[in-house]
């Protein structure tokens, strides 16, 4: 494995500023998806919910690396990206509901939220999908001669699909500005890595492709801020792409909130990864070291649950879409 | 800005200008390329190599490396390149060399260059354009010869086009380009070195309507792509037996412009419909359907199909001929049509 830096090392001491911004970013996700759950679970939203909750860390630290015009493509597991790249909690909401006020007009639903106007080219509903995407949108920067960067969220589990390959691949040879940020949450749906791959870490693929790596702990916002950072300013400097495996945790299951029919994973594991919560080792950093206050991170958590409240109202008195307009949007002109 | 030549002027001192299906393609590639910087082609040997069929011949001494792109044998990220470069404003060639290979690309069309725009309630446009070579009759067996219009003419979002001659190939491809939407365009391989008559300066031809490209009343013919000179053929042939053929090509598939068709229909009361992809769930079983539908009492006999028969591309020349539509089988179509009364 091309394990360029430790990530861990902190170069440069992160600003009051940018914890605070990480952890915000965090709060808004978790309260996001536990708020999206209770929701489901009250049978109040249709189709499938793939929670983000336990890997917000990955999606802050990365996001608070990004310009608004860089772009990101996401997953099934998408609302974590879109919230934390700055999609609206009402355009998300009403998108779940189906309310024609959503982020695609209640076309799309919780696989498909996006915002072109943040960079966000969409959560995908195909696994991989969103790989080569991210690859031409890099391009497409190149192309007009701007700085902008792609970056393509995947989970280990989507490193096992040819679009993966063949989209590092491409960038590689390409020379591309594109992050590569595996979030390895451990399990291909309820497959675990063990099962689904023999390598203990995801990034020594991207030796295969000519392509440096580093891991960082994804549960350490700081520390996936300060690999993405590093990354990104490489990219930008036209020095080609860069895989992050962020080793992190899904605390819901693969979908919805309901029990399972097996348990495939155990509460000892469970347990243990949520003690390393990374809203929680934030907070307590930030408060050890003096860069927040207690009070300071509680206003963060108020106002986004004001919010919320508000996004939800919104959403359920916003209207539903016009069965008239069933055809709206499939072509252009 | 398109600019739309219904059909070539003919030359009043006769020397109209030909070009192969190839270059007349190529010509007008190189015309929107000139006219838009935001076009750009990649793929498998389209840069340094000019295209396996010499479609890109030229392009890479004139618009260099940044707009001429060669990349590895990775459909999917090729076509993702274009869905996500097209996403972000650009408007992309993509070139899948042969239609076989649509297989190992096809989430990255159906699901993703189809569907973004309709997904995103319509905040993006895919305006990509996806080139490939279609069609038996080269002894290319299976994997390098198939026509598989109808597969992608089933998804919502996608157009796709199907130039039957030189004309056709340069018009289609132009308005291909310039279209917001993604468009396939089939290029036919056994008509790559066919000559037409092809105006110089840059058109398009409006995708979605139907040229009748020659007039008659006895029998409508729908035919598609190389499927338009073997049904012109057959009615050159039955022209001299006093029977007067109707000849339609759609030119584009998706979207279809039956209209042109029916009221085709609603004068001749007898239609037949060919193609070469297989007759099973073809367009030709879509066309029938809605021929029926809108001028059921107009139809002096049923609607009539011939495509291929159900079996891969076969291989040897004796069996690929028997496989493949041509005029003489059309001619034997309409006959039959006109035998019932």
């Amino acid at each position: 494995m091309t394990q360029d830096k430790p990530a861990n090392t902190a170069a440069h001491p992160i600003s009051p500023q940018v914890v605070k911004d990480l952890y915000e970013r965090m709060v808004r996700i978790r309260l996001f998806e536990t708020e999206a759950g209770k929701l489901m679970e009250a049978g109040k939203l249709p189709g499938f919910l793939h929670l983000y909750v336990g890997q917000e860390a990955v999606a802050a630290g990365v996001m608070a690396a990004l310009r608004d015009d860089d772009q990101i493509t996401s997953t099934h597991r998408g609302h974590g990206h879109a919230v934390a790249k700055g999609v609206g909690f009402k355009e998300m909401y009403a998108e779940l509901y189906g309310r024609v006020t959503g982020a695609c007009l209640g076309r799309g639903g919780s696989m498909h939220i996006n915002d072109v106007t943040l960079g966000m080219l969409g959560a995908n509903g195909i696994v991989g999908a969103g790989i080569p995407i991210a690859v031409g949108a890099a391009f497409a920067a190149r192309y007009k001669s701007e700085d902008g960067v792609a970056v393509t969220f995947f989970g280990d589990g989507a490193t096992n699909i040819g679009s993966f390959h063949e989209a590092a691949n491409m960038a590689a040879v390409l020379r591309l500005p594109v992050l590569f940020i595996c979030e390895n949450n451990g399990y291909a749906e309820f497959t675990p890595q063990s099962k689904h791959m023999l390598l203990t870490d995801v990034a020594d693929r991207a030796a295969a492709y000519g392509m440096p790596s580093v891991i960082v702990d994804g549960m350490d916002a700081v520390a996936v801020h300060r690999a993405a950072t590093e990354a990104v300013a490489r990219a930008r400097a036209g020095e080609g792409p860069m895989f992050i495996e962020a080793k992190t945790y899904r605390y819901y299951d693969h979908q919805g909130v309901k029990g399972l029919r097996h348990p495939y994973r155990s509460q000892e594991e469970v347990d243990t990864w949520k003690a390393r919560d990374p809203i929680d080792l934030l907070r307590d950093r930030a408060l050890a070291d003096g860069t927040a206050t207690g009070a300071e991170l509680d206003d963060i958590e108020r106002r986004t649950r004001d919010e919320i409240a508000e996004a939800i109202a919104h959403a359920e008195a916003s209207p539903l879409p016009d069965t008239a307009d069933l055809l709206l949007n499939v072509y252009s002109g | 800005m398109t600019t739309i030549t219904e059909a070539p002027a003919p030359a009043p001192d006769g020397t109209a200008r030909t070009l192969t299906y190839v270059k007349a393609f190529n010509e007008g590639l190189g015309q929107v390329m000139r006219e838009d910087d935001s076009v750009f082609v990649a793929g498998e040997d389209v840069a340094g190599y000019g295209g396996v069929f010499r479609m890109f011949e030229g392009l890479l001494e004139e618009f260099g490396p940044r707009r001429m792109v060669d990349t590895p044998i990775s459909e999917a990220a090729l076509v993702g390149l274009g869905v996500g470069a097209a996403a972000r404003g650009l408007r992309p060639v993509v070139d899948l060399m042969f239609m076989d290979f649509i297989g190992v690309c096809l989430d990255q069309i159906v699901n993703q260059a189809a569907k973004m725009k309709y997904m995103f309630g319509g905040a993006v446009s895919v305006p990509l354009t996806i080139t490939t070579a279609s069609g038996a009759g080269l002894g290319a067996a299976a994997q390098h010869s198939q026509s598989l219009e109808a597969w992608l003419a089933h998804v919502p979002g996608l157009k796709v086009v199907m130039p039957c001659d030189a004309y056709t190939a340069k018009g289609l491809t132009v308005s291909a380009i310039r279209d917001d939407n993604p468009v396939v365009v089939m290029l036919n391989k056994v008509l790559l070195g066919s000559k037409s008559e092809v105006p110089e300066q840059i058109y398009g031809i409006p995708l979605g309507q139907a040229h009748t490209a020659r007039q008659g009343s006895d029998v409508t013919v729908v035919a598609l792509g190389r499927m338009v000179g073997e049904a012109l053929t057959a009615a050159a042939e039955l022209a001299a037996e006093g029977v007067e053929i109707e000849v339609i090509d759609p030119r584009t598939v998706q979207p279809l412009d039956t209209e042109t068709v029916i009221a085709s229909v609603r004068r001749t009361n007898r239609v037949l419909v060919v193609h070469e992809a297989v007759t099973f769930g073809g367009l030709g079983a879509e066309i029938a359907a809605q021929i029926q539908d809108a001028a059921f009492d107009y139809l002096d006999a049923p609607v009539l199909r011939i495509g291929a028969p159900f079996s891969p591309v076969p291989f040897s020349p004796v069996l690929e001929k028997a496989y493949v539509p041509d005029a003489a089988r059309i001619a034997q179509g309409c006959r039959r049509l006109l035998e019932r009364s």
